[in-house]
């Protein structure tokens, strides 16, 4: 039976990694995900968690551990943000095309220059052709049922491929939430131990990484994409099981107030609370207005975002990462191309707020609704707007 | 002739399993090849090889053939002290949950270059051993990046031509000296490493089973002649390793618990010159270059000698 | 071509699952001279055996040293490092 608490999301998110019985972390300290690990060393310094704990001297040699500890069959975790993450970029790619499923959580942060500490999704943004699995939690008790859900996904032989949790930095965090958390038994019997298809051992050898020359690359990494988008249905079958197991329900994209709305905020991560209260207020208002998050980011939920802006006359989209002189944001750039293909679609304004820790709040959400509101009558003035901007 | 008077022993008696399988794509007569074949012979098939990227990784691993006849993964070029890391801390995760199929002993070995040992892979090479896993890295050093185009890396010798330093109207090639791996490492306070020559193969074979056999990190160091990069003839590999050893270009030794203790002591040391003349890649220097690199050579040596003596 | 693989039928990751099948690739091609034997001279020292780079050499029944021509590339420190001239190079189609 779950148990209820008030717990900072970081230290619930250990929880989660510790009721799922991970087997080896890699990881390195950085700020904001130092939380998680501190509590994982700690959970292992007492014996609470059996696993070994290998304290890398840097974030490649993290992801490059994980894939050491994957390749033999451990259940492998590891957490970074920002920084870290970017010195990871390269083993990213390997551990995907290696098809090891390794859990990462990534506690969103800027990334330098100049150097942020704080909160914003230019981090995991960097990396979205990277192959993983992808994830945004909003809130902490997400934050702790997606970590279980995540390695469920990740382990499944039809996907087998690394997957990332994507938790904001500080807003989401550092922050006390009350959640449920699950018991082992119950955990157990939803997660158990990890079946590898493939690993080093003396008694099978294999030979694991080797050069993939131009005739056959090609169809190694269409097998790569098909298990990742292949992994959506798994991600239906897990949030199922998990629903029937523990009764929270999740589906790959969240929908707020959005089946009769004009105007939806199209936003991911922890934020999306903040624009519940102003999207609720704005409602008072007689203001038709609703929220679409996606929940899954890698696959990319298509057909759900598809159904989800149906009869919506404007996607007002709020990206915390840009990329400098291109598109926009990219859950605008995303989501434009989601909906190109239909003959019916909203328009879709691109806002950039939120970044390098600076708070979205709700008279922005005002201003984001009223900018996407002036596009459907005087169309698009730029390419995307930048919110708070002092100019 | 080659005078085998240095090399006395029954290589009858050397296990005949080839872990590292014929038809390999490496080039003629590399001593990077001989040096693993030998590696691997002492380590038997009880073994997982985590390899950097390199000439190794390339000419054993090109899909759909693998030369490995025991468990291999290659995941980049920098990082195979961290993946090894992971694989020895994964397996003892494993062994004690119960879930691990295979029972006993497992030899893990890291191969990486000298590009990927003193150079990109210097940081992960000192966070394992620092960190104190059960491991061997073997680092076969043919004083280059070979693989990509005989590129300079810190462990080219002063005075050497390679693409990336090459000789010149205003430069003699390497302007710096090689880097000591074996002192770096040294100074990681492991329990054993040794430097070793595939030219000496039952020397190579015994600090390979001392290091398997020792728990706690340990680390080889075997110069790989590469007729390739070196610019050698094919059939000079081991001829080339002895020459380095007999100049006392590459000393051959051990250091077990911080005590030096030298493989083999040579009263008179064949001129570097020696060494140096069958190899295109010295072949522009000048005798006093030549002179200053001899004067290097025997200053190292002479100091190792006196640690060796001073049993420290 | 017709009979390549699709990518449904590779192993995951293009993970090689048959340990050694380098075997199979016939480097003895690339030899422009081989080593020839003269068996009445070999001492069955194995010193040409430890230093093969390709493990090209093998001891057959009688524990004389045999050379595997279908993987010797022909580099020729066999014959350098023989202490009894035991072997000696020959122009490939002699």
């Amino acid at each position: 039976m779950g148990k209820r608490v008030g717990l900072e999301v970081s230290l619930a998110v250990s929880e989660a990694v510790k009721l799922a019985r991970v087997d080896a972390i890699a990881a390195y300290p950085i700020t904001p995900q130092t939380h998680i690990v501190e509590e994982l060393a700690q959970m292992v310094a007492d014996g609470d968690l059996d696993a070994e704990f290998i304290m890398v001297e840097s974030e490649h040699s993290a992801m490059s551990a994980c894939c050491g500890t994957a390749a033999v069959g451990a259940r492998t975790y590891t957490a970074t943000s920002s920084q870290g993450l970017a010195l990871m970029h390269e083993m990213l790619f390997i551990a995907s095309g290696l098809r090891l499923p390794i859990v990462m959580t990534i506690a969103n942060r800027a990334l330098s220059a100049p150097l942020s500490i704080w909160g914003d999704q230019s981090d995991v943004m960097a990396e979205r052709d990277c192959g993983w699995v992808q994830l945004f939690a909003e809130t902490g008790q997400e934050a702790f049922d997606l970590t279980l859900c995540t390695f469920k996904i990740a382990e499944d032989a039809r996907v087998l491929t690394p997957a990332i949790l994507n938790i904001d930095g500080f807003t989401l965090s550092h922050v006390v939430e009350p959640l449920e958390l699950e018991s082992q038994e119950d955990v157990d019997a939803f997660l158990p131990a990890y079946l590898p298809q493939v690993i080093l051992d003396p008694g099978k050898p294999v030979t694991i990484g080797p050069v993939g020359f131009p005739e056959i690359y090609t169809e190694i990494k269409k097998q790569q994409d098909m298990a990742l988008i292949g992994a959506y249905d798994v991600v239906l079958e897990v949030f199922d099981r998990f629903e029937k197991k523990f009764g929270r329900a999740y589906k790959p994209v969240e929908s707020y107030k959005a089946e009769d709305a004009e105007i939806l905020i199209n936003i991911a991560g922890a934020v999306a609370g903040t624009a519940r209260i102003a999207v609720d207020q704005m409602r008072g208002e007689g203001k038709k207005v609703g929220i679409i998050r996606p929940r899954l980011w890698r696959p990319y939920p298509f057909e759900d975002m598809r159904k989800a802006v149906k009869g919506a006359k404007a996607v007002a989209v709020v990206d915390r990462s840009l990329s400098f002189g291109g598109p926009g944001g990219p859950i605008a750039s995303e989501l434009r191309s989601c909906l190109y293909p239909l003959a019916e679609k909203p328009a879709v304004a691109g806002f950039i707020a939120g970044l390098g820790g600076r708070d979205i709040t709700i008279e922005d959400f005002y201003t984001i609704v009223a900018e996407a509101e002036k596009v459907l009558d005087t169309g698009y003035t730029d390419e995307y707007k930048m919110i708070g901007v002092r100019e | 002739m080659a005078d085998n008077k240095s090399v006395d022993f029954i290589p009858r008696l050397l296990p005949p399993r080839e872990l590292l399988a014929e038809g390999h794509r490496g080039c003629q007569g590399c001593g990077e090849a001989l040096a693993l074949r030998q590696v691997f012979k002492v380590a038997g098939p009880n073994t997982i090889v985590c390899s950097a990227t390199g000439c190794m990784e390339i000419v054993t691993s090109p899909y759909p053939e693998t030369a490995w006849r025991i468990p291999w993964i290659h995941v980049a070029f920098e990082n195979a002290a961290a993946v090894a890391s992971g694989v020895e801390s994964g397996i003892k995760i494993l062994k004690k949950k119960g879930r691990y199929p295979h029972d006993g002993k497992i030899n893990i070995i890291a191969i990486a270059g000298d590009g990927g040992t003193a150079d990109i892979g210097l940081q992960a090479l000192s966070g394992a051993l620092e960190r104190g896993h059960n491991f061997t890295y073997v680092c076969t050093d043919n004083e280059a990046y070979m693989n990509t185009g005989i590129q300079r890396s810190s462990a080219t010798p002063y005075g050497a031509s390679t693409t990336t330093s090459p000789k010149g109207k205003e430069s003699i090639g390497q302007t710096t000296w090689k880097k000591n791996l074996p002192k770096i490492v040294a100074a990681h306070d492991i329990p054993y490493l040794a430097t070793a020559c595939p030219s000496y193969p039952l020397d190579l074979m015994n600090k390979t089973r001392k290091a398997l056999d020792t728990e706690g990190p340990t680390y080889l160091h075997v110069l790989s002649p590469c007729p390739t990069g070196w610019r050698h003839n094919i059939d000079m590999a081991v001829e080339m390793g002895r020459l380095a050893v007999e100049s006392g270009v590459f000393p051959l030794y051990e250091i077990e618990d911080g005590k030096l203790k030298m493989s083999m002591v040579m009263e008179t040391r064949k001129p570097v010159a020696d060494y140096m003349k069958p190899q295109g890649r010295f072949r522009h220097l000048k005798p006093e270059q030549i002179e200053e690199i001899q004067k290097r050579v025997d200053e190292n040596y002479e100091a190792l000698v006196r640690r060796d003596e001073c049993e420290v | 071509m017709a009979d390549k693989p699709t990518w449904k039928e590779y192993a995951t990751a293009a993970t090689i699952h048959e340990p050694g099948n380098a075997t199979g690739q016939n480097t003895g091609d690339w030899r422009s001279e081989r080593p020839v034997r003269k068996q009445e001279l070999c001492d069955k020292c194995g010193i040409c055996w430890i230093f093969c780079p390709d493990a090209a050499i093998f001891m057959n029944a009688e524990g004389y040293y045999e050379v595997d021509l279908y993987h010797c590339k022909g580099c020729g420190i066999c014959v350098r490092e023989c202490g009894k001239n035991a072997i000696e190079m020959v122009e490939e189609g002699e």
